[in-house]
C-alpha cells in the first residue's frame, strides 16, 4: 500500500524540467562545505550527459540567508535576483538552475510574487535599471539542480559503474533521502513528488538500485534553518533537531543519507561528530556513524568518479565503509591529497570516527 | 392519468420523498445507480446518538416505497433536461424516461482522505477512515491493526476535509463530530483496554442527545478529547503511527504513538450531484452543493421550474434532517403540481 499510495501522489506532482542549455547559479556556501559537489555536477552534465551549461563567475548571492534572517528587505532581494536573471539573459540562456535549495525556494517565491502582483515586477525592473542600467527576462524554466540529476537518472543508471547495492550480500543499500525544507514545503507543486513524500531523491535512489527509508522524523528539518544556527546561543536547538532525526532513523540502520540542500549534509555530517564527541554515541549499524552525501556525490560514485575527486575526504563521517559496501576502488593513501597531489594535512579524527588504522 | 415524478437517487431523501409522493397518488420512478436503495445508510452499522441499527431505518424507508414506487436500480442517470412539457432523463445505457417533475436526491460522496497527504491515508496501513472503521463494525470483523494486533491506542481525527481552507472546503460536515464520539464509544465497548483519543477543533454537539453522548463518552467510557489539529502522521518501524498535534488548550506541541488512526472524513457533493446539477442548469453554492431558491423558506425549490432538490445534495445533513427534507420535498412537489397542473 505504501508504494502504491506514494506513486499516486508522485504522479500528481510532476514538473517541467528543461532538457538542455542551463544557466548555472552556484550556492554561496556549498563550495566551502563540500567543494567537490558543484564541480561534480558540472562534470556530470558536461562530460557524461553532454549538456550545454553556463557557469557564470559574475552572478552573486540571491541574498537568501540575509532575507531569511530579516537583514535584507524583499525589494533588495528582488533586485539582486533580477540582476542574476539579467546575467542569464545576457548570456543567451533561459533555463535557470540554482545549486542551492534556499535560492530555488526564493526564486520560486519571487517569480510567483511577480506573477500575482505584476506591479512589483515593474518596480523591480525600475530599481535594477536605475542601479545598473540592466534589463532582464524571466527564466522560461526554473529547476533545482537535483531536479536535473533526477531528470537524467535513467541515463546515469545506463552509464553506471556501481550500483547502490551491498555487493557482499546483494542487498539494496538502505538510504535516508533528506529534502531541503525550501525545496517543496513552500510550493509543493514546484517539487518533484510534492512536499509530503518528495520523490526527487527517492527517484535517483530507486533508479540506481537502492531503497529509501521512510522513518518517523523524515520531514523534520535538519537543524540548518537559519534562525537555528545564525545566533550562536541557538545552536543547541539546531543540534537537537539533527539529533531527533538520527534517533528516529537509527532503528532502520541506514547505510547512508543523501540530501539536496547546502546546509543539510553539512549539519547532519558535523553534528554526528559533535554528538560522538559529547555523548560518545553514533547512529549507524555496527558502531559506525552514518555517511552523509550530496546527490552529486552519490551520482559521482555511481558513475565511477574517484571518491577523493568528489571531495569525500572533506566529510567528517568516514566514507570508507560505504565504499567498501559498494566495492568502489579507492586509494587510501590519496585521501588527503589535493588536486595537484599537494598534502592537505590529516585532520585529528575522533575515536568513534576512526576507520581501520587511521 | 396520474402525474409522474422522476427521482434521481434512492438514498434516504429519495426514498422518503418517493414514499410521500406515492401516498399522494403520484406515479413515482425512483432511479438508483447501485443494485439496492439506501445510499450511504447501507454502510453504517449503528447510528448516533441512540446506537440503533442503521438497518432498522433502512427497513422503515423500504417499507415506505413498498410496491407502489417503481424502483429502477443499476441505472446511472447521466442527463436530464426539460423537453416540451415534460422532463426527460437518460441513463448511461441510453434508456429514456419522461415525467412531470424532477427531484434530485443524488447526495454526497465522502471526502477523499488521500487529499490530506500528510495524514497518510493510502500510504500507511493503519490509517483508516471513519467509513472503513464502520465497515469493520458492520461486517462484524474484529478490530485489529493491519498486522493483526489488537490496538492498544487509537486516535480519531476530526474535521478531515471539513472546515479546511487548504482543501477548499470551508464548511462543517455536521455529522463527523458525533460520529467520532459514537465510534470512540464502540471501540471502548469492543476493546476496553484500548486507549481512545479524539483530536478536535470544536465539538459541534448541536443535535438532540448529542451532548449527552459526548458526556457519556468521557464519563462512562473514558475517551480523551484533545483540542488540536493533526499536523502530520508518520510510520514507526513496527508499523504503529507517530502523530504530531498541537494541544491548543495546553499550548504545547504533542507527539504521540497510536496503533490505529481514524480520519473523520466529511461530505463533498457527489459526482452525480455535480454532473446532474450542471446538466439541468441549477445554480451551485460556493461550496459546490446545489443551491436552493431560499435558504430559509424554499429549501427544496431550485431556480429551474419543476426541478426540486432534497437531502445532502444541498448541504451536509443528519439522517433525521434528510428524512424531514425528503418529506418536505414531496409536499413541495405536490403543491407545485397541484397549482400549475403542467410544467
Amino acid at each position: 500500500m505504501e508504494q502504491t499510495g506514494k506513486k499516486a501522489i508522485w504522479q500528481e506532482y510532476q514538473k517541467e524540467i528543461a532538457e538542455d542549455k542551463y544557466y548555472y547559479a552556484r550556492s554561496c556556501i556549498r563550495q566551502n562545505f563540500f567543494p567537490g559537489s558543484e564541480h561534480a555536477f558540472l562534470n556530470i552534465l558536461r562530460n557524461n550527459l553532454k549538456k550545454d551549461l553556463h557557469d557564470d563567475a559574475k552572478h552573486t548571492t540571491c541574498t537568501g540567508i540575509g532575507y531569511h534572517s530579516d537583514v535584507v528587505p524583499m525589494e533588495t532581494t528582488m533586485t539582486v535576483v533580477a540582476r542574476n536573471f539579467s546575467l542569464m539573459t545576457e548570456a543567451g540562456y533561459q533555463n535557470y538552475i540554482p545549486s542551492c535549495i534556499t535560492s530555488f525556494g526564493l526564486y520560486t517565491e519571487i517569480i510567483e510574487t511577480w506573477k500575482h502582483f505584476p506591479e512589483t515586477l515593474e518596480k523591480t525592473r525600475d530599481f535594477l535599471f536605475k542601479a545598473t542600467k540592466r534589463t532582464f527576462d524571466l527564466p522560461n524554466n526554473l529547476a533545482h539542480t537535483s531536479d536535473i540529476i533526477y531528470k537524467f537518472r535513467h541515463e546515469i543508471a545506463a552509464m553506471a559503474k556501481y550500483k547502490l547495492v551491498d555487493v557482499h550480500t546483494g542487498r539494496p543499500l538502505r538510504i535516508v533521502d533528506h529534502i531541503g525544507c525550501h525545496y517543496s514545503k513552500m510550493f509543493p507543486e514546484k517539487g518533484v513528488g510534492g512536499a509530503e513524500y518528495p520523490y526527487v531523491l527517492a527517484g535517483m535512489v530507486e533508479a540506481w538500485g537502492g531503497e529509501t527509508i521512510d522513518y518517523p522524523e523524515r520531514r523534520h528539518c535538519c537543524g540548518f534553518g537559519f534562525r537555528q544556527y545564525l545566533v550562536k546561543a541557538n545552536r543547541s536547538y539546531s543540534l537537537s533537531a539533527s539529533r531527533k532525526k538520527f534517533e528516529s532513523m537509527q532503528p532502520y540502520e541506514p547505510d547512508f543519507i543523501i540530501t539536496n540542500c547546502p546546509g543539510c549534509p553539512y549539519f547532519m555530517d558535523r553534528w554526528q561528530y559533535v554528538i560522538a564527541e559529547t555523548e560518545h554515541k553514533v547512529y549507524g549499524a555496527g558502531g559506525k556513524a552514518i555517511p552523509v552525501l550530496t546527490y552529486e556525490e552519490m551520482a559521482g560514485l555511481v558513475l565511477g568518479y574517484n571518491p577523493w575527486d568528489l571531495g569525500l575526504q572533506m566529510h567528517q563521517v568516514p566514507i570508507e565503509p560505504l565504499l567498501e559496501k559498494m566495492r568502489i576502488a579507492y586509494n587510501p593513501a590519496e585521501k588527503y591529497l589535493g588536486v595537484n597531489g599537494k598534502d592537505l594535512g590529516k585532520p585529528v579524527i575522533p575515536e568513534l570516527f576512526k576507520y581501520q588504522d587511521e | 392519468m396520474n402525474k409522474r415524478v422522476l427521482i434521481v437517487g434512492a438514498g434516504i431523501a429519495g426514498m422518503e420523498a418517493a414514499a410521500g409522493l406515492s401516498s399522494l397518488n403520484y406515479e413515482v420512478l425512483l432511479f438508483e445507480k447501485d443494485e439496492k436503495p439506501g445510499g450511504h445508510l447501507k454502510n453504517w452499522e449503528r447510528l448516533f446518538p441512540t446506537q440503533r441499527l442503521g438497518s432498522e431505518v433502512l427497513e422503515f424507508l423500504e417499507k415506505g416505497i413498498g410496491e407502489t414506487v417503481k424502483l429502477i436500480s443499476n441505472t446511472n442517470i447521466i442527463s436530464a433536461e426539460k423537453s416540451d412539457k415534460n422532463f426527460k432523463v437518460v441513463s448511461d445505457k441510453g434508456d429514456v424516461w419522461y415525467g412531470d417533475a424532477l427531484l434530485i436526491t443524488t447526495g454526497y460522496d465522502l471526502f477523499e482522505a488521500r487529499k490530506k497527504e500528510e495524514y497518510g491515508h493510502g500510504i500507511y496501513d493503519n490509517v483508516f477512515t471513519s467509513a472503513e472503521l464502520e465497515s469493520l463494525f458492520l461486517n462484524k470483523k474484529e478490530l485489529l491493526t493491519h498486522q493483526n494486533k489488537k490496538p492498544a491506542r487509537i486516535g480519531f481525527i476530526h474535521c478531515v476535509g471539513s472546515r479546511d481552507k487548504k482543501v477548499g472546503n470551508v464548511y462543517c460536515s455536521k455529522v463527523c463530530c458525533v460520529t467520532a464520539v459514537k465510534q470512540a464509544i464502540e471501540v471502548r465497548e469492543k476493546l476496553p483496554e484500548c486507549e481512545v483519543y479524539c483530536f478536535y477543533m470544536d465539538l459541534r454537539m448541536y443535535g438532540m442527545h448529542f451532548e449527552e453522548l459526548y458526556n457519556e463518552a468521557q464519563e462512562k467510557w473514558g475517551v480523551t478529547f484533545i483540542r488540536g489539529r493533526l499536523s502530520e502522521t508518520a510510520e514507526n518501524i513496527d508499523k504503529s503511527l507517530q502523530i504530531k498535534v498541537e494541544d491548543t488548550l495546553l499550548g504545547r506541541p504533542l507527539r504521540m504513538t497510536v496503533d490505529m488512526l481514524v480520519l473523520m472524513v466529511g461530505f463533498v457533493p457527489s459526482k452525480s450531484t455535480t454532473m446532474l446539477g450542471k446538466e439541468v442548469g441549477i445554480d451551485f453554492n460556493s461550496n459546490g452543493f446545489l443551491k436552493t431558491m431560499d435558504e430559509h423558506t424554499s429549501t427544496n425549490i431550485t431556480g429551474k421550474p419543476g426541478v426540486f432538490v432534497a437531502g445532502t445534495c444541498t448541504s451536509p445533513q443528519t439522517i433525521t434532517n434528510t428524512i424531514i427534507d425528503g418529506r418536505s420535498a414531496a409536499l413541495t412537489i405536490h403543491e407545485w403540481l397541484s397549482k400549475s397542473g403542467t410544467v
